[in-house]
């Protein structure tokens, strides 16, 4: 398929059974290199359990997850976020009761390495490293759009900043890869926009999204590739166009009961607009 | 809330250092305080002088459990079998070998951090109650255990009596003015300690930890080890603060670190405000100072306790001084 690309994540026939419910069923996916591959589906689909296997979260019960070349498998959050791998969470996860700038501060805890005793003294060493930390902190903020809420807890902020936040978390590790898990989840149109823009300025300085959406606008707005998923597996993938077109994916949004609308609007080529959580 | 964001926003809010605890207290306020406190115990009694002593005692096993309890958020409610640790490291070694006390410091604290690392290994992975379950268990082995008097080191019910002190060239500090200020000089340096490490790399990670630990997973912090760290320092600054209260006391018997003198230091750590170094110190206050006050009304002591604490969660859960976060304007000014 996508031969002349370089693969950064492979995800190998990966299989995770939660008691006899198979919530991912020998799944395969690559992410190629400086892309934005999406991964959509109806809910209750796998997708996220696929997010959480990446990163380490669970464990597969087979299969294989190779990131830059090395095998993920094994690997604890914290070691998978240093390997390269960022991530956001669904169901928003920030400090909420530390400020905006200490939230982004979180991701460079693990480029950094001073610990109690050098802080204690206060090395030059350990300074060194707390102002390039703070300017590392400062820049993911102002890229977000949010230098002016810095001091702000985070518990106080509206629900669209929020999200924006947990980018910039996200991107202070210093990833190669970042996965957003439905970010465009509970955003406006505009807010939404803001977004793509964003995620898609965020690719351009290097660094390949891989994201859960469900905002079918937003989706096919800014992936270079899109893999469908149902029942845990994988039903289909191509580019934005070919997946819109293609009959199992109609199939699994809305069934197998025909929908005359549905089928003259996708026939003629016009775009999904945000149906998909139906 | 969307308001208070707005004025967030706003750059008059920017331009202006939010009224900081630091703030407050670093222009007049500490000066005053570190005055009267030299002053103190030259206008005020002995046995006020005592009360002021175990109060600064108090306030190092708070502060060196509020790295558990409050940066960290792990329920700790057996903390007093690290002071027992460290007290009797001190009782035992100064007794039979006859060490300095000043060596005993260092050594105590490493005794009760090396114990608090090996307990908190297997069960650091607990949460909240289950933890606070577990420590509490921790505490009555401990304590039974000197109680048994194992192989004849701890003198069981009785205790130790331990006659050596602190000796500055020669002069020992045994008058309470001296202890008074031997104590409140390892206060102030244990809070200038945790200051710097509130405000630095690991510090930051101990509150992830505490905020939400999956998400500080997913940040790269090994929150294990961040828990660790944190149980074993705490653990630590109890055994050396047991060395003091050993030299204080003289007696050293099991019936010092009993279960209650665990839910003493947690409500220290709960009544201060959770994660607050000023907190701890007000906390301590509050559970040391305020019953000698009520010394005349002894028999209804813990029915005023009980009322205060019932009083604490519902008007004011956050704590008396809760702790404030750092803000980049401060750190901004500091660093010029």
């Amino acid at each position: 398929m996508r031969a002349e690309e370089q693969v950064l994540l492979k995800l190998n026939k990966l299989t995770k059974n939660f008691g006899g419910l198979k919530a991912v069923d020998v799944f395969d996916l690559d992410v190629a290199s400086g892309s934005i591959t999406s991964l959509i589906g109806p809910n209750g689909a796998g997708k996220t359990t696929v997010f959480n296997l990446i990163t380490g979260i669970y464990r597969p019960e087979a299969g294989s997850i190779e990131f830059d070349g090395r095998e993920l498998i094994g690997r604890q959050p914290h070691q998978v976020a240093k390997a390269g791998i960022a991530r956001t969470f669904q169901t928003l996860r920030l400090f909420e009761n530390l400020t905006c700038f200490e939230n982004v501060l979180s991701g460079q805890h693990c480029r950094t390495c001073s610990g109690i005793i050098s802080s204690v003294l206060g090395t030059s060493a350990q300074r060194r490293e707390e102002a390039e930390v703070r300017g590392e902190a400062e820049r993911c903020l102002k890229l977000v759009d949010m230098w002016d809420f810095r001091d702000e807890l985070a518990r106080n902020l509206p629900y669209g900043y929020r999200r924006r936040l947990e980018i910039a978390r996200a991107l202070a590790t210093q990833p190669h890869l970042l996965v957003l898990d439905e970010p465009a989840g509970g955003l406006n149109e505009k807010e939404s926009a803001d977004l793509m823009e964003l995620i898609q300025g965020i690719r351009d300085s290097g660094i390949t999204i891989f994201l859960i959406e469900h905002d079918m606008q937003v989706v096919m707005g800014i992936s270079d590739w899109v893999a469908v998923m149902d029942n845990g597996r994988k039903i289909s993938e191509g580019t934005p166009y070919d997946v819109q077109h293609d009959a199992r994916v109609i199939e699994a949004y809305l069934g197998t009961d025909d929908d005359d609308d549905f089928y003259s609007k996708a026939s003629a080529g016009e775009e999904w607009e945000g149906e998909g959580r139906t | 809330m969307a308001g208070r964001v707005e004025r967030a926003n706003s750059a008059s809010r920017l331009g202006t250092p939010l009224p900081l605890v630091g703030s407050y207290l670093s222009k007049w306020g500490l000066p005053v305080i570190i005055g009267i406190g030299i002053i103190f115990p030259h206008v005020a009694g002995n046995y006020w002088i005592d009360v002021a002593v175990f109060w600064g005692i108090y306030v190092l096993l708070g502060l060196s459990l509020n790295i558990i309890v409050g940066e960290v958020g792990l329920f700790n409610m057996g903390h007093s079998a690290f002071f027992a640790i460290g007290a009797y490291t001190t009782a035992i070694l100064s007794e039979r070998f006859g060490v300095s006390l000043w060596l005993l410091l260092p050594l105590s604290g490493l005794a009760a951090g090396v114990a608090g690392y090996i307990l908190a290994k297997p069960i650091i992975h607990l949460r909240g109650d289950y933890l606070l379950i577990v420590t509490i268990g921790l505490n009555e082995i401990i304590r039974i255990t000197l109680l048994n008097n194992p192989l004849g080191l701890t003198g069981g019910p009785n205790g130790i009596i331990m006659l050596d002190q602190f000796r500055i060239f020669g002069h020992a500090i045994e008058r309470p003015m001296d202890f008074y200020y031997l104590v409140w000089a390892f206060v102030a340096i244990t809070v200038f300690v945790l200051i710097r490490i509130q405000r630095s790399r690991i510090g930051r990670c101990w509150n992830y930890v505490r905020e939400d630990e999956i998400a500080a997973q997913a940040m790269g912090i090994d929150t294990r080890w961040a828990k660790l760290i944190a149980f074993t320092l705490g653990a630590a600054i109890a055994g050396a603060t047991g060395t003091v209260f050993a030299a204080k006391l003289v007696v050293i018997s099991p019936e010092s670190f009993t279960f209650m003198e665990s839910v003493i230091l947690f409500c220290i750590v709960i009544l201060g405000g959770m994660g607050s170094i000023p907190g701890v110190i007000l906390g301590s206050a509050g559970m040391m100072v305020l019953p000698e006050l009520l010394r005349n009304f002894a028999q209804f002591r813990m029915l005023f306790f009980g009322l205060a604490l019932v009083l604490m969660m519902i008007f004011r859960p956050q704590g008396l001084w809760p702790s404030r976060r750092w803000t980049t304007i401060l750190r901004e000014g500091e660093g010029e």
